[in-house]
């Protein structure tokens, strides 16, 4: 594979998979996130593993002005460029309903960063008539719930954003994958009561390479979680509402 | 970081421990770890008894740690996280011409775990134990990182190798790679008919990797009768990709009873031609023969099994062989039994190679096998060999000083290196090994 993959927030442990599994097929890589020592011995990792070029950038989400470095390092690689983001926060619930003010850094972690960094890189897919978007988002997305709603309103907004891009991309002969995760076993995760059907990163990203390959629309990964989310969004409003699911 | 109360188990799942196991994903959150809360670090749980269990407190699992971190093409030197598997290095790296120049018998171990019990692999006898082609390590103590190597913090180096983790978090490690031909292997069995034969067999072998089957339920004449592997890695296109391949697998108990052994002996035995065989094989295959069958442990049932590995110097095969004998009177064994030729070569105070004969017996865990195990011990001791810590589970203290003669040096180091005991694992706690006598 002679592609550049961007990946948003790569010190996720998602993340970390994906680009290794990229790297096993050879593909350059621009590893973008915060904690810089941390990506680069993930870009170590991926040029053992087969990577020609693996390079790390500072990116964060709430600083716009870190997003043009990013996409400047990936323009110099010639052919596709692809970009899969997998940057999101999630306090707990009951932190945000003390503070209100931690609302704007969830919606910009999970949403407004991300859909601006897109916006920046989708005319130079366009112009290159190529590459994919890879969008990681939330079954949380898939309703409010009470345990989660503000990042589950972020991932929704998130979803609904790609859903437009694929719609503006795939005339410019590029795609763009939804992810719609359940529950995955990260440090995120890790230690959390309730936690059931747990993917491990690895089965994350090979559904998430699969759904690429096959240019797939919006994907749930594991499978199950789609039949899982669809009884739940099934449910009337006036029962959901008094549920803690 | 956030503790999941959880329960866990040594590979022969006969030792249990419950408590709070933190798994930490980067750098930085491993030195807050080791800061905050030291504690024991722990793998892919591939020891077989409790040296990787700490019952009722705390453990760091370190399998997210699991990058390479650099590598120079010129040297060979690979430096990796401590939770990177053994295995994996040597596939990812084989195809390129480089393999770990010492791989266990299972391809799921850490490097934090080949080091810290300082393993040996099927060519012990030519290239030493994984210690002496570590560069340096990468310690945490507290935090604070410190760099040990045979050159530097010479002392904490030896007392870490083979250290059963009780110098600090092994966070990483340079290891020096092997240039090898390809990743695959030529691999010559011949049927061996009793234990003298076995015996002289060893001495004459002159592969690169040697290793021995035995049938440790043949009786009477053919005693000690096997099969003997002797390998040597060659260039060639691995046909599955050099991946292994995982099975589910699960048995009923009477799976390994005496007569399935039995039976399943016999057939292992004559499986290879009268006149022996040759064949070429992915590395994977013959290095980790059972990394294919996922969770083999599970045939043992929910009693799980124990391992009996030791080791004999050269001129006491003859107490090894009357041990093998009681094994095979006894009807305990099962289908898993390996005998090796081992050179001198060890990295720490406390690695279990010395030059001699290791035999490695599975047993289910029952009554009559634990006195066995015991018996088998005190007969090691009376030969003035050793037992390996990453297979025991049943040991007592008494014979441990005389059995790893550098102890004091170790202990004084351990002592230095983590004064609070915060590392001390159920084993350590079991053999007294942090006491001083």
């Amino acid at each position: 594979m002679s592609e550049t993959w961007i990946i948003l927030g790569a010190t996720s442990s998602m993340a970390r998979a994906f680009a290794r599994k990229l790297a096993d097929d050879g593909a350059r890589l621009v590893l973008a996130g915060r904690d810089m020592d941390d990506m680069k011995r993930t870009a170590a990792d991926c040029r053992a593993k087969g990577s020609p070029v693996a390079e790390v950038v500072r990116f964060d989400a709430r600083q716009p002005e870190t997003f043009g470095a990013v996409i400047r390092r990936a323009e110099r690689e010639d052919g596709t460029i692809n970009a899969a983001v997998f940057v999101g926060s999630m306090p707990d619930q009951s932190a945000i309903d003390a503070d209100p003010s931690l609302v704007d850094g969830v919606i910009t972690d999970s949403f407004a960063g991300p859909a601006r960094f897109l916006q920046m890189l989708a005319p130079i897919m366009e112009a290159r008539g190529s590459g994919t978007v890879v969008g990681v988002g939330s079954v949380a997305g898939d309703r409010g719930r009470i345990g989660n709603y503000v990042y589950g309103a972020a991932k929704a907004g998130f979803h609904t954003y790609l859903s437009g891009l694929r719609n503006r991309l795939t005339r410019a002969g590029g795609h763009v994958v939804t992810v719609k995760p359940g529950f995955v076993d990260t440090a995120m995760t890790w230690g959390l009561e309730g936690m059931f059907l747990v993917a491990t990163p690895e089965k994350v990203a090979d559904d998430i390479l699969k759904a690429v390959a096959k240019r797939k629309n919006v994907i749930y990964t594991p499978f199950f979680w789609r039949w899982i989310m669809l009884i739940i969004r099934s449910v009337p409003e006036f029962i959901f509402k008094k549920l803690s699911v | 970081m956030r503790w999941k109360k959880t329960e866990y188990w040594g590979w022969g799942r006969a030792l249990r421990a419950r408590g709070e196991v933190a798994r930490p994903e980067r750098a930085s959150a491993l030195t807050t770890l080791s800061a905050e809360s030291p504690a024991p670090a722990i793998g892919n749980l591939r020891s077989y008894g409790d040296a990787a269990l700490n019952d009722g407190g705390r453990a760091i699992d370190m399998t997210r740690m699991d990058r390479v971190i650099g590598f120079d093409p010129e040297t060979g030197i690979v430096e990796v996280e401590s939770g990177v598997n053994i295995g994996d290095l040597g596939i990812s790296f084989a195809a390129r011409g480089w393999i770990p120049p010492v791989m266990p018998g299972t391809g799921f171990a850490t490097i934090g775990g080949c080091i810290a019990n300082d393993v040996h692999g099927k060519n012990h006898h030519v290239v030493g134990s994984f210690g002496q082609h570590v560069e340096e390590i990468t310690l945490l103590q507290n935090g604070r990182r410190k760099t040990v190597s045979p050159q530097r913090n010479a002392d904490l180096f030896r007392a870490t190798v083979g250290g059963l983790g009780q110098t600090g978090l092994i966070a990483s490690a340079k290891i020096r790679m092997m240039p090898c031909k390809g990743d695959m292997m030529v691999l010559t069995e011949r049927r061996i008919d009793g234990w003298d034969e076995f015996i002289a067999a060893l001495d004459s072998a002159r592969s690169e990797y040697t290793v021995g089957w035995i049938d440790a339920t043949a009786r009477g004449a053919a005693l000690g009768r096997g099969i003997l592997e002797e390998g040597e890695i060659t260039s060639g296109i691995s046909p599955s990709g050099g991946r292994a391949r995982e099975v589910p697998f699960n048995a009923p108990n009477w799976a390994l009873s005496a007569p399935v052994v039995r039976a399943f002996n016999a057939a292992y035995f004559r499986r290879v031609p009268a006149g022996g065989r040759t064949t070429v094989k992915p590395i994977t295959a013959p290095f980790f023969p059972l990394d294919k069958i996922h969770n083999w442990n599970r045939l043992y049932g929910k009693r799980g099994f124990h391992q009996f590995q030791c080791v004999v110097p050269i001129d006491q095969s003859d107490q090894l062989r009357r041990m093998l004998e009681r094994i095979a009177n006894s009807g305990l064994a099962s289908p898993l039994a390996v005998l090796k030729r081992m050179g001198n070569g060890r990295a720490g105070y406390m690695s279990f190679p010395m030059e001699g004969y290791t035999l490695a017996v599975d047993f289910p865990n029952r009554a009559a096998a634990v006195l066995l195990i015991a018996e088998l011990e005190q007969m090691t001791a009376d030969a003035g060999g050793r037992i390996y810590f990453a297979k025991d589970a049943l040991a007592g203290p008494d014979n441990m000083r005389e059995m790893y003669p550098e102890h004091d040096k170790w202990l004084r180091a351990v002592q230095k290196a983590d004064p609070d005991g915060k590392l001390a694992t159920d084993l350590v706690r079991r053999l007294k090994l942090r006491e001083t006598s």
